[in-house]
């Protein structure tokens, strides 16, 4: 007898979650824009507070549009349950606020998104949860960091801005051996390219606003609990965990790890986290992030098509100082990315200009394809030049501290023809040589 | 709640509410490789509605200590010894799969205090076949994936369980896997050897006066509708309700459809 299959990644993207609207027929997940659902009766009303019955109260905590995006996207990573929220750094700051608090530690890659580099180190300090940022590529400096406070270990899949492959299974084991789960933001590689919880990894969040929604038109987070760390068996052997393993006076006593062996985080997560940090992803948004994940493989195949042929054209440019693709046979993560993305290494890096700012500005504004602005992930193609946009008024110094020099410029590739984007490039690389 | 039967941590789940042995009690017992947890949505409205509640985790399974036990008989036996010790005197046991053979089993050896029996996703016998019992002795994480995908009838099951958003294979997935995780000793293989072994079903259902449900699903592959009429066929007080759109993981699929059907009957079973 053959084994039977799960549905493949394909089918997953354009089915799971989603069945034909029972009200309409209608075959396209339906925009559910409204706040509220009507209840049965009262003993039915009590039934959905008191989390005796499935169903949608009020779209802050659930609703029907963002319910199919939540199992999708859980489907898709094989975890057991999907948040939608209102950006990527909301997801973040979800994932770290069900399990952490004041006093807690976080012990974080130091190649992250600005954006998270600035949650953890500047306002996640504030209300009193500290983060100590380490080279993701040091094992020894994941063990020896963690601290009886620490509540998790987090890290990008593909790190900023070089590209640090992280090795999702000695970093996954070394946070199990301390009875830790391993947070990871997978939004350059998505479930296409890889699949974190295979690794190891506990809990995965993407912005969706990247390459899930793909379209730059959707501004939205998902975080997925794997299902996977054993809270209870983590609460027991270190006393960490009492959000999930002891009673939550918030929710009439509640032990979510009692109330589901698998899926305690993502029921804390929704029942407290949704409910009163408040940061719901619109309906709309929700929709617009399933048509997108419904052509995700596709475009995904494409965007690393495009990037792996620019990236061969950089790389043997003489007006280029350096490309960190990890692809390359330079790239430290070379052998890394081999064995754990195979499908390639997404489309968005990295490289440096020979040249200063001033080049670096020349470059950028000579370009017709590529649109300057930030963000990543879109299907159209943009570039953005760290050194006089994000960073420019840091120092040179600091610059080449963060892996950053004058000449840096982050490439998102897009769908594009391969060949229009490459005649663009050269057209900036001209506009950059001709002023040195 | 914890119980010390035959020197192990005994758990049962109480529903969110403190057991009150005033009350009525449902008993929940979970299928091969599950625990108290695949009944969270039922354990939790009976128990905020009348009933004293204990969803036991079985022994070897999820935070009940010991062995998995090797056979019906034996689980039946540890289930009525955690109702003394619990001083239940008014009972409806509510099994699936595995649960409903030991909710049988358990009700003919003590009658007296059963009022009625609910059997969800049955079949009698419940053969296991070679296949599958050999595969969840060697290769347990391959059994584990085929039981989760014979076990769901659609991949978008609406109203979702334990609540919208959560994924029903990977939440069953990994409940199963975890349960191998915290006792590594084979005991997918032990629960379905149990169930294949079972013989005393149609005694049992033949002796049993209590009034009992046969809850069942439509598009059910482990167990199909059909193979629960041998027993409900011999009982005296027997209805069969049989789900659209569900198949062996009845209280995930159609968690409200299940509630419903398991409360009315405890309601009348009461009377």
């Amino acid at each position: 007898m053959s084994d039977p299959r799960y549905p493949g990644f394909d089918t997953l993207s354009l089915h799971a979650g989603s069945a034909p609207d029972p009200a309409t027929g209608a075959r396209a997940t339906p925009i559910y824009l409204s706040t509220s659902f009507v209840f049965r009766d009262s003993d039915h009303a009590a039934s959905l507070f008191n989390m005796e019955r499935s169903g949608h109260v009020y779209s802050r905590i659930s609703n029907p549009t963002n319910a199919v995006l939540e199992e999708r996207i859980a489907a898709l990573e094989g975890g057991v349950a999907g948040l939608a929220v209102a950006s990527g750094q909301a997801a973040l700051h979800l994932g770290l606020a069900t399990i952490a608090g004041a006093g807690s530690h976080v012990l974080a890659s130091r190649a992250l998104y600005g954006g998270s580099q600035n949650l953890l180190g500047y306002t996640m300090r504030r209300f009193g949860i500290e983060t100590t940022f380490i080279d993701p590529r040091d094992l020894d400096a994941w063990r020896s960091h963690i601290r009886p406070n620490t509540k998790v270990l987090f890290a990008e899949t593909l790190g900023n801005p070089g590209l640090d492959v992280l090795d999702i299974d000695s970093v996954a084991s070394i946070a199990h051996e301390h009875h830790l789960p391993l947070m990871v933001d997978s939004t350059f590689t998505t479930p296409y390219l890889l699949k974190p919880l295979d690794h190891g990894a506990d809990l995965v969040f993407h912005s969706a606003t990247k390459f899930l929604c793909g379209h730059g038109t959707a501004v939205g987070g998902l975080l997925v609990d794997g299902g996977t760390f054993d809270w209870q068996r983590a609460y027991e052997a270190t006393g960490r965990f009492a959000e999930l393993c002891e009673p939550y006076d918030g929710f009439h006593g509640m032990v979510f790890s009692e109330e589901s062996t698998v899926a305690a985080f993502a029921l804390r997560a929704r029942r407290e986290g949704l409910r009163d940090f408040g940061a719901v992803m619109s309906p709309h948004n929700a929709f617009t992030i399933l048509q997108g994940i419904e052509t995700l493989s596709l475009r995904m195949e494409k965007h690393v098509t495009n990037a792996r042929k620019i990236v061969e054209f950089l790389a043997s440019h003489p007006a280029i100082a350096s490309v960190a693709y990890p692809e390359l046979p330079d790239h430290p993560d070379h052998a890394l990315a081999n064995r754990l993305l195979p499908r390639g290494c997404g489309a968005v890096f990295s490289f440096a200009l020979k040249g200063d700012r001033a080049a670096g500005r020349r470059f950028v504004e000579s370009l017709r394809v590529f649109s300057h602005l930030a963000n990543v992930g879109d299907a159209k193609s943009l570039v953005i030049h760290p050194a006089s946009t994000t960073h420019f008024r840091v120092p040179n110094e600091q610059l080449a501290a963060s892996g950053i020099t004058e000449g840096t410029m982050r490439l998102s590739v897009g769908l594009e023809d391969a060949d229009d984007l490459i005649d663009d490039l050269k057209r900036g690389l001209k506009a950059a040589q001709k002023g040195a | 709640m914890e119980f010390v039967i035959d020197d192990h941590a005994a758990y049962a789940y109480t529903g969110g509410k403190a057991f009150n042995q005033a009350l009525p009690t449902a008993v929940f017992i979970h299928g091969a490789q599950n625990d108290h947890s695949v009944w969270i949505l039922q354990t939790r409205y009976f128990a905020h509605h009348g009933f004293s509640v204990l969803a036991v985790d079985l022994p070897g399974h999820g935070r009940s200590g010991g062995h998995a036990l090797q056979t019906v008989e034996a689980m039946a036996e540890w289930l009525n010894q955690l109702l003394g010790a619990a001083d239940v005197t008014q009972a409806i046991l509510i099994g699936h799969s595995m649960g409903s053979l030991i909710a049988l089993e358990a009700a003919a050896r003590r009658p007296e205090r059963i009022k009625g029996i609910a059997m969800v996703g049955t079949a009698y016998p419940m053969r296991v076949s070679s296949s599958l019992l050999e595969t969840s002795r060697e290769r347990e994480p391959v059994a584990i994936d085929m039981v989760n995908i014979w076990s769901h009838s659609s991949i978008a099951q609406k109203p979702s369980a334990p609540g919208p958003g959560f994924y029903v294979h990977g939440g069953s997935q990994r409940l199963m896997q975890r349960i191998s995780a915290i006792n590594p000793a084979q005991v997918f293989y032990t629960d379905f050897a149990a169930c294949n072994d079972y013989a005393n079903g149609e005694q049992a259902a033949t002796a049993l006066g209590c009034p009992a449900l046969f809850l069942l699903g439509r598009q059910d592959v482990m167990t199909p509708a059909k193979a629960a009429s041998s027993l409900s066929s011999v009982m005296k007080q027997a209805r069969t309700v049989t789900l659209d759109a569900c198949g062996h993981a009845l209280m995930a699929e159609q968690p409200d459809q299940v509630l419903d059907e398991l409360f009315a009957f405890s309601r009348n079973a009461l009377k």
